[in-house]
C-alpha cells in the first residue's frame, strides 16, 4: 500500500532545510540591500565601541581653551567644544558607553523578560497572573518617565540606567514570549511530547524555546535602538552619565546651548553618530524579521 | 454605556494600585537617608529627625504606606523645596501648558500618518510606500532632543522664521485671560488674534518635534493595520458585491484597520509623554516636564516623584479613554465587556 | 443547456508573480456555464479552482493577472471590461459567496447595513425603502426574526447563520450567476446540507446559473448538473455530474472518485486498482475491555463576570455528561459528532492531557482517571496510550527532524538504548507506515501534508501503545492522500493488534475504519452499536439526520 501512495506524496519535493533558509536570507539581503547597510554600518560602529580609544587623535577628555569652539577643520574634523575638546575623539570613545548600556539592558531584560514570559506563558495559573500584573503595572507609567522616576530614586549611576532601561522593557519582552509560548502550549507537538513522557521542563527546552528564539532576537535588535535612545534621554535631563565622560546624550546636552548662537557641530556629530546607532539596529531588526516571519513584515 | 463604563474604570483599577504601590516604593529606595534628602543639604541633624517623624519614616512600612494614600487621597504630594509651594499646586500649574503641546503634536501627527500609512497600504512598493518606510523607520531613530535641536537651529537661526524657543509666549507678550488653560484656545476665545499667532509661533517648532517623533509608529501601524484588512476575506466579498472602491476602502477597510490605530494610541501617549519632558527642556517650555528635570538638577525629589505619579495616573485615564474609544468603534468589545 | 453559454471561459491562464518569477496557477482552462445550470468546479488544494473564480471576478490580488484566454459573460468580454464596468456587474449579474462565513462579513458593521451596501450601490434601493429591502433579503435566507437580525453583528451569528447572510448579500440584486466558493468548508455537516439545499432551491427559484467550487466530489455530484474537474491547474475532465462516478474518463477524475468515501464502499476501494487487499476482519477482543469510561464529566465554569454584574450562580457548562464507553483489545470504535459536542474533550480526557471533573476511567485494569494530567507524563501506562493528532503540521516540533520526532517516545521511554538501534527503530517504523526512509532526516516544512501524517503516526505506534486515540487524523488532508492515510491505520491495526478511539465528525470515514460507532450530542452518547447498524437502521433522531445531511452523489 505504501507503493501506491507514495509517488503523489513525493511529488512536492522541496529543497533541503538548511540550504534553503540560507539562500532565504541571502535573497533577502540581496533583495534589500539596506539590511546589507545596516549589516556594515554595525560593524563600524562595534569597531569603534572595541578600538575607540585608540583609534582617535586626541584624548577625548583633554581640553584646550586655546581652541575652543572651533568649527570642523582638517585638524578637528568635527570642531570642538566650548573647552576645546575634539568632538570627532569624543564621539567615537562615547560608542563604547552607549553601546555597552544597551548592549547589557537588553541582555538583562531579554533573559528575565523572556524566562518570565515563557513561564507565564506555558504554565499560565498564578505565574501568569504574577507575571502579566507586573507586567500591567510597568506598563501603567509612560516608559520615560518610570525610567527618570527609577533612576532618581536608585542613584545617578550608569549601572541603574541599565537596569531602568531594561526594567521598562520587561513588559515588551515578557508579553511576547507570553503570546509566543502560550501559542505552542496546545499545539500538538507539545502535546505528543507530553505523550511521550517528556516533562514540562524539557518540553520548554525542546519545544517551546528553540521556536521562540528567532522573534526574541528580532525583538532584541528593535529594542537596542529604544535602549540606546532611552539612555541617551536620560542622560540629556542630567541622569546616569555625568560629564566630562563622553556620552553622546551628554554631548548633545552640552552642544544645546550653543544652537541659539550658532555653533551647530558641538550637537550635531554626537546627536548624529546617536541616529545612526538607532538606525542601524532598527534596520538590521527589519532585516532580521523579513528573514524569521515573512508574513508579519510590515 | 454606563454598565461599560463602570465595567472598564473597575479594570483600572489593579492598574491604579500597581501605580501607586510602585511610586510609593520609588520614595521609599532613596539611597541612603530619606529624611536627609528630604530635609535638604543645610539641613541639622534635629531638623533631620523632626522631617523624619513628620514624614513618618521611623514607623513601619504598611504604616507608612497607608499615610502616603492619605495624603495622595487629600491631593497631597508634598512640597517642592525649589519653589516652596505644594507639588500638586505646581505641577496643576503647568499641566495645561504640557497638556496643550502633547496634544498639538499628536493632532499634527495624526494629521499626516494616517493618511500616509493609507496611501502606503494601497500603493504598496510605490513612492509614497517607499516614503512611509522611511519615514517610519527614521522617525524611531531620531533622538526627539536632537530633532528639536536641529528644527531650532535651522528655522530659528539660520531661517530666522521661529521666534526664540523660550517657552510658550514672548517674554513681553502677556497670556490670554485663562479658560482652558490652552493659549490657542484662551487667545482665540478672547478674540485675541495677536496672542493666538505669537503662541502659535511658540509652539509651531516643539509640536513639530513631538509629531516627527509620533509620526513613526502611529503611521507603521496604519500601514500595516490597512494592509492586514486589505486582504481580509470580508474585503473580498465586499469587492465581489460590486461596491464602489471609495466604500470599500473607507467603511469595510479603513474603520477596520482603525481599530489597531486607536490600540497603539496607548503605546504613543507612552511616549510622548515621556518624549515631552526632552522637548519641553529643548524649548524652555513652562511644562511639567520642565518642572520635573528642574527639580531633578536640584536633588528635589518630592517634585520628581509627584510628576511620575501624575504622569502615570494621566495615562491610565488616557488608557481608559482609548479604551472607551475602542468600544465605541468594536461592537465585539462591547458586547464582551 | 442553451447554445450561447452565459459564462463562457476559454483558454483561461492565470499568472502569480512571486520572488522566483511568475507561476501559472490556471492554465487554459475551459469551462462554460449555461443559463439556469449547475456546474461544479472540483480539485484538491493548489488545483487552481478558486483562481479560476477570481479571474472571472477580476477580483485577483496585486500579484496576480490573467495571461492569456478569454472570459465572456452574456456576450460581455471580461477580460476587456474596465474596472467600472466589473464593478457593476459585480454584485448585480454575477455574485459570489465564500469559504469561512464569518470572515467574510466585516466584523464591525451590522449585517443589515452590508446587505443596504450592495443594494444602494446597484440602485436596487433608496435610503427610503434599503431597510425593508435588506430585511425582506434576509427573509428570503430563511432567517428566523429577520428584522431583529438586521441590527446583528456578524460576531453574534453562527456559522451557518453568517453563510446565509453572505448568500443574502449575493443574491440581494438578483444576479444571473453565483458562484460558490467552498460554500460548506468548515460548516458541520447538518448545517452544510441546510445551506446547499438553501442555495439550491433559491438559485433553482429563480433561474439562476451557479459555479460549486469544492474539493468534495461527492458534494459537487449530489448539487450539480455538470463537473469540470481540475489538477494543477488544469481542467481534465468535464462530464455531467450523473455518470461522473460511473464512468470517470480521465485518470486523475479516476483517482479522485475512487478516494472519495461512499456508501457501500470498503477502504480498499478508495486506493487505485490493485492495491493489495489485506484480510478483513477484526481481532476478538475476550475478556475485561482494555477501556472502561463511566459517569466522565467535564464541567467548565461559565465565562467570566464584569465587576458590576451580579455573581448569578450559573451552573457551570457541562462539555462533557456522564458519559461512558469502552474498547475492547483489537475493537476500533468511532466517537462521532459535530463541533462542540464534547467529542474531543472525552478524547483529551481519556489521554490523560485533561483531568476530569468526575468519573472513573479504566485502562487495562487500572483506575487511572484519578492521576493528575500532570503527572501522567511519568505514569507506567503512558506509553501504552497514544495519540495522532489533527493537523499534522502543527503536530510536528518544527526544529526537529522526521527521526528525531519518532525517536522521542523511545528516548524518553527508554524502550530502546543506543544510537544506532534508535536508528534501526526508526527506520523500521517508518517503512511501516510508508515513510521513505530518505526523509527521515527532513525537517516538518520540507514534507508533504501525508508524509507529515505518517511521521505523526509512527511516532504514536513507536512505543507499541494498546490503544491509539485518532482525533480527525485525515480532517486536513486531501481525500486522496486520506484515502492512503485510512488505509494504512487499518493496516497497522491489523499488523500490530492495537486498539483505535476514532474521532470523526464524517460518518462515511467512520463506517469504513470501525467496528463500532458512538453519536455524541451536546456531551451525552445519544446513540451506540455495531458501525453496521447504526448506519443502516439508526434509532435516534440525531443519527439520522447526521446520515440524511451526508451528500448522496448518484453512484
Amino acid at each position: 500500500m505504501s507503493a501506491t501512495g507514495t509517488p503523489a506524496l513525493a511529488a512536492d519535493r522541496p529543497r533541503t532545510g538548511v540550504s534553503a533558509t540560507l539562500a532565504h536570507a541571502v535573497s533577502v539581503v540581496a533583495g534589500n540591500p539596506v539590511t546589507g547597510f545596516a549589516f556594515a554600518l554595525l560593524v563600524g560602529l562595534v569597531a569603534c565601541a572595541v578600538l575607540g580609544p585608540s583609534l582617535v587623535p586626541y584624548d577625548p577628555l583633554a581640553s584646550d581653551t586655546a581652541a575652543a569652539l572651533q568649527a570642523p577643520t582638517l585638524a578637528h574634523p568635527f570642531g570642538t567644544d566650548q573647552l576645546g575638546r575634539d568632538i570627532l575623539s569624543r564621539v567615537v570613545v562615547a560608542a563604547r558607553l552607549d553601546l555597552a548600556i544597551a548592549v547589557f539592558s537588553v541582555a538583562l531584560v531579554f533573559v528575565a523578560g523572556g524566562l518570565a514570559g515563557i513561564m507565564a506563558g506555558f504554565f499560565c495559573g498564578w505565574t501568569d497572573r504574577i507575571v502579566g500584573r507586573l507586567a500591567d503595572t510597568i506598563m501603567a507609567f509612560p516608559l520615560f518617565v518610570l525610567a527618570m522616576g527609577i533612576v532618581a530614586a536608585l542613584g545617578n549611576t550608569v549601572g541603574n540606567i541599565v537596569l531602568a532601561t531594561a526594567i521598562i522593557n520587561f513588559p515588551l519582552y515578557a508579553r511576547l514570549a507570553r503570546a509566543e509560548a502560550a501559542q505552542r502550549r496546545n499545539a500538538g507537538f507539545v502535546l505528543a511530547a507530553r505523550l511521550t513522557g517528556n516533562t514540562d521542563l524539557r518540553i520548554v527546552l525542546t519545544g517551546i524555546l528553540p521556536n521562540i528564539l528567532p522573534i526574541m532576537m528580532v525583538q532584541m535588535s528593535l529594542t537596542m535602538g529604544y535602549a540606546i535612545l532611552n539612555a541617551a534621554g536620560l542622560s540629556f535631563i542630567g541622569l546616569g552619565v555625568r560629564p566630562p565622560t563622553p556620552e553622546w546624550g551628554i554631548m548633545v546636552a552640552e552642544g544645546a546651548g550653543f544652537i541659539v548662537s550658532g555653533e551647530w557641530w558641538i550637537a550635531l556629530f554626537p546627536g548624529l553618530a546617536l541616529m545612526l546607532a538607532v538606525f542601524c539596529f532598527n534596520l538590521i531588526g527589519d532585516g532580521l524579521r523579513d528573514i524569521v516571519d515573512p508574513q508579519r513584515r510590515t | 454605556m454606563l454598565r461599560t463604563l463602570l465595567d472598564r474604570l473597575a479594570t483600572t483599577l489593579p492598574a491604579l494600585a500597581g501605580v501607586v504601590v510602585v511610586s510609593f516604593l520609588l520614595t521609599r529606595v532613596l539611597p541612603g537617608d530619606t529624611a536627609a534628602y528630604f530635609a535638604g543639604p543645610a539641613a541639622t541633624p534635629q531638623a533631620i529627625a523632626q522631617i523624619r517623624s513628620e514624614l513618618g519614616l521611623d514607623r513601619p512600612l504598611p504604616e507608612q504606606f497607608a499615610r502616603y494614600v492619605a495624603d495622595l487621597a487629600r491631593g497631597d504630594l508634598g512640597r517642592s523645596l525649589t519653589t516652596g509651594q505644594p507639588v500638586t499646586a505646581d505641577l496643576g500649574a503647568r499641566l495645561p501648558a504640557s497638556a496643550e503641546l502633547t496634544l498639538f503634536g499628536l493632532a499634527l501627527a495624526l494629521l499626516v500618518a494616517i493618511p500616509l500609512g493609507v496611501a502606503a497600504a494601497l500603493r504598496q512598493g510605490s513612492l509614497v510606500d517607499h516614503a512611509c518606510r522611511v519615514v517610519a523607520t527614521a522617525g524611531v531613530s531620531l533622538p526627539v532632543f536632537f530633532t528639536g535641536l536641529l528644527l531650532v537651529y535651522a528655522f530659528y537661526f539660520v531661517l530666522g522664521w521661529a521666534p526664540a524657543p523660550l517657552g510658550r509666549l514672548d517674554a513681553f507678550a502677556s497670556p490670554p485671560p485663562t479658560r482652558t488653560g490652552f493659549f490657542l484656545l484662551d487667545s482665540l476665545i478672547a478674540g485675541d488674534l495677536e496672542t493666538f499667532r505669537a503662541s502659535l509661533a511658540q509652539i509651531v517648532l516643539p509640536g513639530l518635534t513631538l509629531a516627527i517623533f509620533a509620526l513613526a509608529p502611529i503611521a507603521r501601524i496604519t500601514r500595516a493595520a490597512m494592509l492586514a484588512v486589505l486582504a481580509a476575506d470580508f474585503m473580498r466579498t465586499a469587492r465581489a458585491a460590486g461596491l464602489s472602491s471609495r466604500r470599500v476602502v473607507v467603511t469595510y477597510g479603513l474603520r477596520n484597520a482603525l481599530l489597531p490605530v486607536v490600540t497603539t494610541l496607548g503605546m504613543v501617549f507612552s511616549f510622548l509623554l515621556g518624549a515631552n519632558v526632552l522637548v519641553e527642556k529643548v524649548f524652555a517650555w513652562p511644562g511639567v516636564g520642565s518642572y520635573a528635570v528642574e527639580a531633578l538638577i536640584a536633588s528635589d525629589f518630592a517634585p520628581v516623584q509627584g510628576f511620575v505619579l501624575a504622569m502615570a495616573l494621566l495615562y491610565t485615564v488616557l488608557n481608559l479613554g482609548i479604551d472607551l474609544a475602542y468600544g465605541l468603534i468594536d461592537p465585539r468589545v462591547r458586547a464582551a465587556a | 443547456m442553451t447554445a450561447i453559454p452565459l459564462l463562457d471561459i476559454r483558454d483561461l491562464t492565470v499568472e502569480f508573480a512571486t520572488r522566483r518569477g511568475p507561476v501559472r496557477a490556471v492554465r487554459q482552462v475551459d469551462v462554460t456555464v449555461g443559463k439556469g445550470e449547475t456546474v461544479g468546479i472540483v480539485g484538491e488544494s493548489g488545483s487552481g479552482k478558486s483562481v479560476t473564480s477570481y479571474a472571472v471576478m477580476r477580483i485577483l490580488d496585486r500579484a496576480g493577472r490573467i495571461a492569456g484566454g478569454e472570459v465572456s459573460f452574456s456576450g460581455i468580454d471580461l477580460r476587456a471590461a474596465g474596472e467600472r464596468q466589473m464593478r457593476d456587474l459585480r454584485g448585480r449579474e454575477i455574485s459570489m459567496i465564500f469559504q469561512n462565513p464569518r470572515a467574510a462579513l466585516n466584523p464591525i458593521r451590522k449585517v443589515g447595513h452590508q446587505i443596504e451596501d450592495v443594494l444602494r450601490q446597484h440602485a436596487e434601493a433608496g435610503s427610503g425603502d434599503a431597510k425593508a429591502k435588506a430585511v425582506a433579503a434576509l427573509e428570503q435566507v430563511k432567517i428566523a426574526r429577520a428584522a431583529e437580525r438586521y441590527h446583528a453583528y456578524p460576531f453574534e451569528l453562527s456559522g451557518g447563520m453568517c453563510q446565509r447572510v453572505v448568500i443574502a448579500l449575493a443574491l440581494a440584486c438578483r444576479p444571473q450567476l453565483l458562484i460558490a466558493d467552498e460554500p460548506t468548508t468548515g460548516l458541520d455537516v447538518t448545517t452544510q446540507k441546510a445551506v446547499m439545499d438553501l442555495v439550491t432551491s433559491l438559485t433553482r427559484e429563480r433561474g439562476m446559473a451557479t459555479v460549486l467550487i469544492t474539493h468534495d466530489l461527492g458534494l459537487a455530484a449530489t448539487y450539480c448538473d455538470r463537473i469540470a474537474v481540475m489538477e494543477q491547474g488544469r481542467v481534465v475532465e468535464t462530464a455531467p455530474a450523473a455518470t461522473i462516478f460511473r464512468t470517470p474518463a480521465h485518470v486523475y477524475t479516476r483517482k479522485l472518485v475512487q478516494a472519495t468515501p461512499r456508501p457501500g464502499v470498503s477502504l480498499r476501494d478508495l486506493l487505485p486498482d490493485g492495491a493489495p487487499t489485506a484480510a478483513a476482519g477484526r481481532a476478538e477482543g475476550a475478556g475485561a475491555p482494555l477501556l472502561a469510561v463511566s459517569g466522565l464529566v467535564k464541567e467548565y465554569p461559565r465565562a467570566k463576570v464584569g465587576l458590576t454584574r451580579p455573581r448569578a450562580a450559573e451552573a457551570p457548562f457541562r462539555a462533557v455528561d456522564s458519559l461512558s464507553l469502552s474498547v475492547d483489545r483489537g475493537e476500533s470504535v468511532g466517537l462521532v459528532g459535530e463541533s462542540g459536542c464534547g467529542k474531543s474533550t472525552t478524547s483529551t480526557m481519556v489521554m490523560r492531557l485533561l483531568d476530569p471533573t468526575g468519573g472513573s476511567i479504566v485502562f487495562a485494569g487500572e483506575e487511572i482517571g484519578g492521576v493528575p494530567a500532570a503527572r501522567f507524563a511519568r505514569h507506567p501506562l503512558r506509553p501504552r496510550i497514544q495519540m495522532v493528532f489533527q493537523d499534522p503540521t502543527e503536530s510536528l516540533n518544527p526544529r526537529w527532524t522526521a527521526a528525531r520526532a519518532i525517536a522521542d517516545p523511545l528516548l524518553r521511554f527508554r524502550t530502546v538504548r543506543g544510537t544506532d538501534a534508535i536508528r534501526a527503530r526508526c527506520e523500521e517504523l517508518a517503512r511501516l507506515v510508508g515513510l521513505p526512509v530518505d526523509l527521515l532526516d527532513r525537517f516538518p516544512h520540507q514534507l508533504s501534508g501525508g508524509q507529515k501524517a505518517r511521521v505523526g503516526i509512527a511516532r504514536a505506534i513507536a512505543p507499541s501503545p494498546d490503544l491509539v486515540i485518532l482525533d480527525e487524523p485525515t480532517a486536513a488532508l486531501d481525500v486522496s492522500v486520506q484515502a492512503v492515510v485510512l488505509n494504512l491505520l487499518a493496516d497497522l491495526k491489523q499488523a500490530l493488534g492495537m486498539s483505535y478511539l476514532f474521532v470523526s465528525h464524517d460518518l462515511q470515514v467512520v463506517r469504513m475504519l470501525c467496528d463500532r460507532v458512538i453519536v455524541m450530542q451536546a456531551g451525552r452518547i445519544v446513540e451506540e452499536g455495531p458501525t453496521a447498524a447504526v448506519l443502516e437502521a439508526p434509532r435516534a433522531d440525531y443519527t439520522r439526520a447526521l446520515l440524511a445531511a451526508i451528500p448522496h452523489p448518484p453512484v
